[in-house]
């Protein structure tokens, strides 16, 4: 394009230019005002009822209370220390078996065989299932009268268990739930980290002499600490929120004992079953406040293993 | 190099894997019997009859019947959830992928660090938090149970996914072309279309894929946001428990047709929808 050329682009021309120059902004300000108008807002709103007994409907009006909610929510022992309780081991429980199952799976899946494919189909189809089916699903699987797993149990001679049914181990079959569907995805993660790995500082190993599990523990592990820290945080993230596998098979209040009440599904319920805005949003900030203190420890020990 | 690490190594090397290959075998057998058997199981009971159903010893040995699917899409509505659920999802991939590449592009070329905290926070934020206000003024506006609304909290999930998969991959893409096409006489933003772009459509296809995915098995927003007509197969789906006893069989073949569609596009799209999970999560 010659100079005389660029001189005569006209009204378009120099809109072009202008846009052109620009670019960094044009290109990032559509999606970042999307964003931030559907989140920023909503957790100035959130914050702001959470100061006010907002409940009944929508257009009712509210007054400003002040620190009442959060008053009322942190010395409530009935449900809110509960669904804390509740958040922690699930999220916990689920994340050291995934965690766990994760690594050892990654690791029989390092290096190339024959059957590799049917094995990674398999680890895919739980990570695209819908979540709500596969709570449908495990839901009849667990069924105490004609479900899969007491029949499993009934060929091993062990007794009829109640599983969902019951407040003792409801939550904890439904963090075996949780692992089947997302132990996949720690792998994948893990798998990923496992073949960006350098090769010399396990061979240098080798040629010490230490055997399988010695470099396992020794080289293979602390490499890979940054990645499985990773894979702690986004599955920890998601497994803090989990809604969709709870609701489900235990539907409002987390069943009738609030057997399976976390922080999340306390907090739905709040707002869409009993219209009690105010002290939802109470509990949903100091969820987010709680979230926020994990991944910023997480991510400072992170810090410290990639130095 | 010693001479014993020239003799020691050759050997070493042809191990490919240090287990016993029999207990690696055990394992990954296993494995894949335990994320497929409850498939299965799911796939077979939707074609049983209830009575077959509570008799376990009809394990296998069952005469199969459409009956489940007949009933689910003869008295629900199924037909049209699926085309909401389809409608929904695909409409909010579309204009995710519109709205976050040229943003990921710009945010991976001119690193916007701050920004990109923002999408974080869409991230990590539980969707209850945001659902509560939305509702506020959605209601007032009158758009509670409108595809509109639907769309844009599916696209609240799409974007910062689409993000940050498109992110890492122009961050793995040289300068150094665009440069060129620009020195060859192309506008910068000319550079991105006829080049970036183009070159990038594997990484788009990751990003839609999964976020189709993700947008099709979205719950919580569409059980508070989705009106009757509006209604996305999760929801239908979570509609059909709720009543006295459990019509197991229809439940099941309630649950069929929802992953169905997701498991198909998986299988056929594997190497895309691996990639764009593992996305930046081995970086630092």
């Amino acid at each position: 394009m010659s100079s005389a050329a660029r001189r005569d682009l006209g009204t378009w021309g120099r809109y072009s230019r202008w846009v052109n120059k620009h670019r960094k902004w044009v290109f990032a300000a559509p999606a970042m005002i999307f964003i931030a108008l559907l989140l920023i807002f909503p957790l100035v709103w959130t914050l702001y009822l959470s100061f006010t007994n907002s409940k009944g409907s929508v257009r009712a009006p509210f007054d400003f209370i002040g620190f009442e909610n959060y008053v009322k929510v942190l010395t409530d022992t009935e449900r809110f220390w509960p669904a804390v309780g509740r958040t922690v081991y699930f999220t916990g429980g689920a994340l050291l078996f995934e965690v766990i199952l994760g690594i050892a799976i990654a690791l029989m899946l390092w290096k190339p065989f024959r059957g590799e494919k049917l094995v990674r189909v398999a680890i895919l189809l739980p990570l695209v299932a819908t979540p709500v089916a596969i709570g449908m699903m495990w839901r009849l699987i667990f069924e105490p009268n004609i479900g899969f797993a007491n029949e499993m149990l009934s060929w091993l001679g062990i007794p009829a268990q109640p599983w969902l049914s019951s407040p003792d181990t409801a939550l904890s079959t439904l963090i075996f739930v949780d692992v089947w569907q997302w132990t996949p995805m720690v792998t994948l993660i893990i798998l990923a980290g496992l073949t960006a790995l350098p090769e010399e500082p396990d061979e240098a190993a080798r040629v010490d002499g230490a055997n399988w599990w010695q470099r396992l523990w020794y080289v293979t592990l602390p490499l890979l600490a940054p990645t499985i820290i990773a894979a702690v945080i986004l599955r920890g993230i998601d497994a803090l929120k989990t809604f969709d596998i709870l609701y489900a098979t235990k539907g409002k209040g987390g069943g009738s004992f609030h057997e399976v009440e976390t922080l999340n599904t306390y907090a739905y319920g709040l707002s869409f079953d009993y219209n009690r805005y105010g002290q939802a949003s109470t509990v949903l900030i100091l969820f987010f406040l709680m979230i926020i203190g994990l991944i910023w420890i997480l991510s400072l020990r992170k810090k410290a293993l990639n130095k | 190099m010693s001479a014993t690490t020239l003799l020691v190594l050759p050997e070493a090397r042809r191990k490919k894997f240090p287990l016993p290959s029999f207990a690696r075998f055990l394992g990954l057998a296993l494995v894949v019997f335990a994320l497929v058997a409850p498939l299965v199981w799911m796939v077979l009971a939707s074609f049983k009859t209830n009575v077959d159903i509570y008799d376990p010893s009809k394990f296998f040995s069952f005469v199969p019947t459409l009956a489940n699917y007949a009933t689910v899409f003869g008295q629900a509505n199924y037909a049209a959830y699926i085309w909401n659920s389809f409608f929904v999802a695909f409409v909010a991939t579309v204009l995710s992928l519109v709205l976050a590449v040229p943003a990921a592009y710009s945010m991976s070329r001119f690193v916007m660090g701050k920004s990109a905290m923002v999408v974080l926070l869409a991230r990590i934020i539980p969707g209850v938090s945001l659902l509560v206000p939305w509702y506020f003024v959605f209601s007032q506006m009158r758009l509670v149970g409108s595809y509109t609304i639907l769309i844009m909290s599916m696209m609240f999930v799409s974007l910062p996914l689409i993000l940050y998969i498109m992110m890492s991959y122009f961050d793995s893409m040289p300068e150094e072309l665009e440069e060129a096409a620009q020195v060859d006489g192309l506008t910068p933003i000319g550079a991105f279309l006829r080049i970036t772009l183009p070159l990038s459509m594997p990484g788009v296809a990751t990003a839609g894929i999964l976020s189709f995915i993700f947008a099709w098995n979205n719950f919580m927003f569409a059980l508070v946001l989705s009106g009757s007509s509006t209604k996305t197969l999760p929801v239908a789906i979570f509609d059909f428990v709720g009543y006295a006893s459990i019509d197991w069989g229809g439940l099941m073949a309630a649950a069929v047709i929802v992953t169905l569609p997701i498991m198909l596009i998986a299988l056929f799209t594997q190497k895309y929808i691996v990639s764009g999970l593992t996305a930046g999560a081995t970086k630092g």
